[in-house]
């Protein structure tokens, strides 16, 4: 398809010192301007996918498998290339802070393009304020929180203008309230840069809002589908190591006791539309 | 550790803190030089006057100078006494087997304990006012030559700048498991000298790992942002000379010239 920002075909790859592939034979594919999350248990293989799809890792020898990123097939010539299109935000906030304060790390992609100091100077200032640190410009990284340390990672990653932003369980050491400041930042940028956003987490609750989950388990994808479509298979969940999210459990609750709820009540806000015209027509 | 005043910072705005750190760390090595043009008490007397001056444009509270001279005091006590007790010349005021206190011998040592606390002053205003990647930025403009030798300047600069900036992370997690050890008993302050290195290897052993952990993880954030080894690559942060460093180098010419012409032959 050609709406399609990121294909992968037939994609394995197994680590150096073991037997098991990590990831075995995996396709899919993510539509432009959507954001898909890959779920799965620890150990599953997600992290492995994050770092296939931009060439630190290279995927096991099959002529068949394809990378293709905006139009872009993976190799290592092309793959310099590829990592101008694809930014990753990864877990541990302290170790992907490479600058010694905010605005340095920002600009460190920058320095790696060759960017002039003037043209650096006022993209660092523009991406800055879009997620809301300048005022930290100067700060040392000691002196920031998990979730500021992770704001200045996406700004770094903004800085060089990316079609694709893979965040691999960027939240997971966050605490709750950073944690949801960072995915609402997220989806403000997705919309204002029409970014592509493909999130792999293993927290469920983070899945919900996605417009594609991929569910992945001992490397396998298991399956992919709208989050109506997967959550509503609970067999496929419990088999994945995995628990539903939160407004699944209770809408299945409530129907377990009776109470029919169509299938179009996807999210809280009609859950609890539907709830309270349900008490006044009662 | 907070104790320790070498290399730490404290944030100021005096003229000091406005010049260029490159400037800064010539102008501490001509002075450590320089000092050994002094062997008068004219020359001493200008040379005090010039450091305490400096001092004072910091703009800095005089305590923490005095915590910069304090870990030394003791060898610079134990050099000044050595050299009172034990250079001869001059008139002999005291005398006794090997020691005597001689004319030269006082002289000496109150030269030499002078001359230790103006280079301990001036290297601690260039701490003090120089945050350590101003300094690792200057040293790296001071290597540019080397790079006719084939020395990796740009790659050493960036080794030096992660470095520094791994500094206050590894403390933390050193400290955050020397408490983990302590809450299942580890006990670091008591006990002789095998006892308390058996003691460190907890603690040395999961920061070993913990720093190679994070050495994987920056290596591979690094790579996904574009990094490739021996790449050109631009500069964000760079160091502008300023007229304040033509005041600072002019300064320490003038001092040269002073100590040159004050100097006895």
């Amino acid at each position: 398809m050609k709406d399609n920002i990121v294909t992968v075909e037939h994609l394995s790859f197994t680590y150096k010192d073991s037997e098991e592939p990590a990831v075995k034979d995996v396709s899919f594919s993510i539509p432009k301007g959507t954001w898909t999350t890959l779920v799965g248990h620890n150990g599953s293989g997600k992290s492995t996918i994050a770092r296939l799809l931009n060439g630190i890792l290279l995927p096991d020898d099959n002529p068949k498998t394809l990378i293709s990123i905006d139009g872009i097939t993976l190799t290592e010539k092309t793959m310099w290339d590829i990592r101008d299109r694809v930014g990753i935000v990864f877990q541990n906030p302290d170790n992907q802070f490479v600058g010694a304060t905010v605005e340095d790390d920002v600009a460190f992609g920058l320095e790696n393009r060759q960017v002039p100091r003037p043209k650096m100077k006022s993209i660092v200032q523009d991406v800055l304020n879009q997620v809301g640190m300048t005022n930290f410009q100067e700060s040392e990284p000691q002196y920031l929180s998990g979730g500021q340390k992770q704001r200045v990672a996406i700004a770094g990653i903004l800085a060089i203008g990316p079609k694709l932003i893979i965040l691999d369980e960027s939240t997971s050491m966050l605490d709750p309230a950073g944690k949801f400041k960072i995915l609402k930042l997220i989806r403000k940028l997705q919309k204002e840069n029409e970014l592509t956003i493909f999130s792999i987490t293993h927290d469920i609750n983070e899945a919900v809002h996605a417009d594609q989950i991929l569910v992945l388990d001992k490397g396998s994808l298991l399956a992919s589908g709208s989050p109506v479509d997967i959550f509503k298979d609970v067999s496929l969940i419990k088999n994945a190591g995995l628990d539903l999210p939160l407004f699944y459990k209770i809408k299945n609750k409530l129907i377990n006791e009776g109470i029919s709820i169509p299938q179009e009540v996807n999210t809280e806000e009609k859950l609890v539309k539907y709830l309270c015209q349900l008490n006044s027509k009662m | 550790m907070s104790k320790i005043i070498i290399g730490r910072y404290i944030p100021g705005n005096s003229i000091i803190y406005k010049m260029d750190p490159r400037g800064k760390i010539i102008a501490t090595f001509l002075f450590i030089v320089i000092i050994f043009l002094a062997n008068n008490w004219l020359s001493y007397l200008f040379l005090s006057f010039f450091t305490l001056l400096a001092v004072g444009a910091t703009k800095l509270k005089p305590k923490v100078f005095w915590d910069g001279v304090k870990p030394l005091i003791w060898l610079i006590l134990f050099t000044s006494v050595l050299q009172l007790f034990f250079t001869t010349g001059g008139k002999v005021y005291w005398h006794w087997g090997i020691f005597n206190i001689s004319e030269y011998g006082i002289q000496n040592s109150i030269f030499i304990f002078i001359r230790f606390v103006m280079i301990i002053l001036i290297s601690t205003v260039l701490t003090l006012t120089t945050t350590s990647l101003e300094i690792a930025d200057g040293m790296e403009w001071l290597l540019r030559p080397l790079r006719y030798l084939k020395v990796p300047v740009a790659q050493i600069a960036l080794v030096m700048s992660i470095a520094l900036r791994f500094v206050p992370t590894l403390l933390d997690q050193a400290v955050r498991i020397m408490n983990a050890q302590r809450a299942r008993g580890a006990d670091f302050n008591s006990g002789g000298l095998i006892k308390r290195i058996h003691a460190i290897i907890p603690i040395l052993i999961p920061l070993f790992i913990s720093s190679l952990t994070i050495a994987i993880d920056l290596a591979t954030a690094m790579e996904a942002r574009g990094y490739r080894e021996g790449a050109k690559r631009t500069r964000y942060r760079v160091l502008r000379w300023s007229k304040y460093d033509w005041v600072n180098l002019g300064y320490f010419a003038l001092l040269t010239l002073i100590l040159l012409l004050t100097r006895t032959y």
